[in-house]
């Protein structure tokens, strides 16, 4: 058993709430307390029915405007995956949540209603799973029994897609056609649509592969924390605790701690309290290194064959995040996977229109849920990778100086 | 790629490394962290995380444990023994003292519970000794507000919880910067279910205190028919209907509204078995608190609640 981490996206009214809330139904998710209350409240609503979508919607104050305006993570598992789901608003203003939300995930359901198509949405929505480096995409045209379960229009919508799948270089994209509202190919087959020779919504989630999507080959271990019990018995006893966030290392590999270029060898490994032989991403380890070298919180490990690049300059997409805009010669503080340094905006590059994939130049600054590209010079150098080439060394966190809110997300180039 | 798959983690094993990972960042990032403990079954998770997390060192934080006063006997006794042999540092403030030093007023009813004190007690706490970090148990699974916070949850210097101003995390990069006063609440098993805790706890055979298994105690049945432990906390009048069952704790919470299940589950394997049956969720089934309004926790949250 592994865990598939996904994100839906929809526009307004697409389904999302009702998709999840039936995934969850289906799968045995809600229990029956949790039932009795969304019983309760769908009575305060005009037509009585159990809306499933209220699930869903958690804070009273998105309640009181009847719209999901953060990320809520959805909780279900079946006997062959545990499923974590992302629940991100789809509308252009809340294009952070959205990023927020597609940066841990596996998978992006994406919704299109089939009586509207394919619309400004789905492209922008398109365009951010493909930004995050999303490996697999399903797209799911809900509401088909309101087409009459018709298999032309799902067709037609089928193709339009496709120009965008082609645009992006999306790879993997699955589509489907469903009903959340009454369970069409969700969890079954549905005997409205024999048309349809593909599988469930459930069955593709459950089966897509993940175990090729952790990168094995570029050894990456960023320094969270120094292990120094200084006491009697492990005086000499140090040990870097990290995360490897890609690759596998053995004892005796020769290795680099980056970014001071310090060469040395991995002395011992160890995973909760125990000496292993080898350790592999993502697992939580402490290593032990053959010289005596000053190793701290935000260095990172690598191996020759494959060293990340030591830079102050980062060429980034940025999706800014704060309602504070920011300038050309803005400072900030980035955070790159353990390491905080200072940095400065040099240049905006383009604007990138989410809508349209098209290039907007001469811009000083970005507004809040703008995505741009724009250059950045650190005070001292990061060990960095592109974000396309090896994800989770490919982002970074741009930090206010003064308020300390997190302001932007940095895909790095 | 097969001859990769002996390179692949189960998904226990994912979760507990990203916790891992988590309690990691509050040791890296923070100054004078905390582990809020509470003596059930989750917070007895975060210690055994703890352990592997900064083993053979001593853990970079003490426990903090706000009681009370109305805990059952066995998480107590539990409590102790386990910061013996794990032989690190206890800290333990009472919400009793918070009540007199604060002139607040105590609960009344029948059912009364010092649940909702306990902020008041955390935040003197937190004050005291200048926590910057704490870490907690809990789990989005558990209700629809946690649903959306953050796995580093920055508090200002009430405590407070603001929905509409948490800020983004992304990837697993977690800010945890603040200004004085505010303070982080971090939540390493945020992604983990309850179910994913048992089976967690089987899998380490980890210890818990006796009462998550079925014994025989002596209960008042409730209106609503639920079943609360016979205690000095409660007060019992002649209408109660008093019976003897066999019960188990799936939380373990104040004896005043931690409400028990009838089980005869007497080991892990069973206790699992009968969750996975069973059809009300955790904390509709043990809290007495969280009925009262559809907001209640959310409410709490705000206000400085864990
Ligand atoms: N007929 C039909 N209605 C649907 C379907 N899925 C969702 N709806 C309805 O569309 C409306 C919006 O759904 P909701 O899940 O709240 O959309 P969200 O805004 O994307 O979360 C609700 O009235 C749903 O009952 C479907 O498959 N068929």
């Amino acid at each position: 058993m592994d865990i598939l981490r996904f994100i839906t996206a929809g526009s307004v009214d697409d389904g999302k709430s009702t998709l999840i809330g039936r995934l969850l139904y289906d799968s045995k998710s809600i229990l029956i307390d949790q039932m009795a209350a969304i019983e309760k409240q769908s009575k305060n609503k005009e037509n009585g029915e159990i809306d499933l979508a209220i699930l869903t919607d958690g804070l009273r104050a998105e309640r009181e405007q009847g719209i999901t305006i953060d990320v809520a993570y959805k909780y279900f598992s079946t006997d062959k995956r545990k499923f974590i789901i992302a629940d991100a608003p789809g509308h252009i203003q809340y294009t952070r949540n959205m990023v927020t939300g597609s940066s841990n995930a596996d998978l992006s359901v994406i919704l299109i209603d089939a009586r509207k198509g394919v619309i400004e949405q789905t492209r922008r929505h398109s365009i951010i799973t493909s930004l995050l480096g999303i490996k697999h995409v399903v797209v799911a045209i809900n509401k088909m029994d309101l087409v009459e379960f018709s298999e032309a229009r799902y067709n037609e919508i089928v193709k339009d897609y496709k120009s965008i799948q082609k645009q992006l270089g999306l790879a993997d994209v699955i589509f489907i056609p469903i009903s959340a509202l009454s369970g069409d190919n969700i969890v079954d087959r549905s005997g409205n649509m024999n048309w349809y020779k593909g599988e469930s919504l459930l069955h593709i989630l459950e089966n897509v592969k993940l175990n090729s999507d952790v990168n094995l080959f570029d050894v990456r271990f960023p320094v969270q924390y120094v292990i120094r019990p200084q006491t009697e018995e492990l005086h000499d006893y140090r040990g870097y605790a990290g995360k490897l966030s890609s690759g596998i290392i053995r004892k005796g590999d020769k290795v680099i701690v980056e970014p001071a270029g310090i060469r040395t060898a991995i002395k011992a490994i160890e995973i909760g309290g125990k000496e292993v032989e080898e350790a592999f991403a993502p697992q939580s380890i402490v290593v032990h290194l053959d010289d005596d070298v000053d190793v701290s919180r935000g260095d990172m490990i690598v191996k020759e064959d494959s060293k990340p690049k030591i830079t102050q300059d980062l060429e980034v997409i940025l999706c800014w995040m704060d309602t504070k805009p920011m300038e050309v010669g803005s400072k900030y503080m980035i955070q790159h996977n353990t390491k905080q340094v200072r940095c400065v905006v040099k240049e905006i590059d383009y604007k990138l229109n989410v809508n349209t994939l098209e290039k907007e130049t001469g811009i000083q600054s970005a507004q809040l849920n703008d995505v741009c590209k724009v250059l950045l010079k650190t005070a001292s150098p990061l060990a960095i990778d592109s974000y396309k080439a090896l994800r989770n060394n490919g982002g970074a966190i741009l930090i206010d100086e003064t308020s300390y809110v997190t302001v932007g997300a940095c895909i790095i180039n | 790629m097969r001859q990769m798959s002996k390179y692949y983690l189960n998904y226990l094993d994912q979760l507990e490394s990203e916790a891992i990972h988590i309690m990691r960042e509050v040791a890296g990032q923070f100054e004078r962290p905390a582990l809020l403990f509470s003596g059930g079954k989750d917070s007895i998770t975060l210690v055994r995380l703890a352990e592997k997390a900064f083993r053979p060192g001593k853990f970079p934080f003490p426990l903090v444990h706000i009681d009370t006063g109305h805990n059952f006997p066995e998480a107590l006794a539990y409590r102790d023994n386990l910061v013996k042999e794990l032989d690190e540092k206890l800290i333990v403030r009472y919400v009793g003292d918070t009540i007199q030093r604060q002139k607040l007023t105590e609960p009344k009813g029948k059912f009364a519970s010092r649940n909702a004190l306990q902020t008041y007690t955390l935040l003197e706490t937190i004050e005291e000794f200048k926590f910057d970090a704490c870490i907690g148990g809990a789990r989005r699974d558990e209700e629809k507000a946690r649903a959306k916070e953050r796995i580093f949850s920055v508090r200002d210097e009430f405590g407070q919880w603001d929905p509409k101003r948490q800020r983004p995390e992304l990837w697993n990069t977690y800010n945890g910067k603040i200004h004085k006063g505010e303070n982080v609440r971090a939540f390493p098993i945020s992604n983990w279910t309850e179910l994913d805790v048992w089976n967690y706890i089987k899998k380490e055979n980890i210890s818990l205190p006796s009462i998550y298994f079925a014994h025989e105690r002596e209960c008042v049945v409730t209106a609503d028919n639920q079943l609360v432990a016979v205690s000095d906390f409660i007060q019992i009048d002649k209408a109660d209907t008093v019976v003897k069952k066999q019960v188990r704790y799936r939380t373990v919470g104040d004896m005043t509204c931690t409400a028990a299940v009838e089980s005869s589950a007497s080991n892990i394997d069973d206790v699992i078995k009968e969750i996975i049956v069973s059809k009300i969720s955790e904390r509709g089934e043990t809290r007495i608190d969280d009925q009262v309004s559809e907001a209640a926790m959310e409410d709490r949250k705000k206000g400085g609640y864990f």
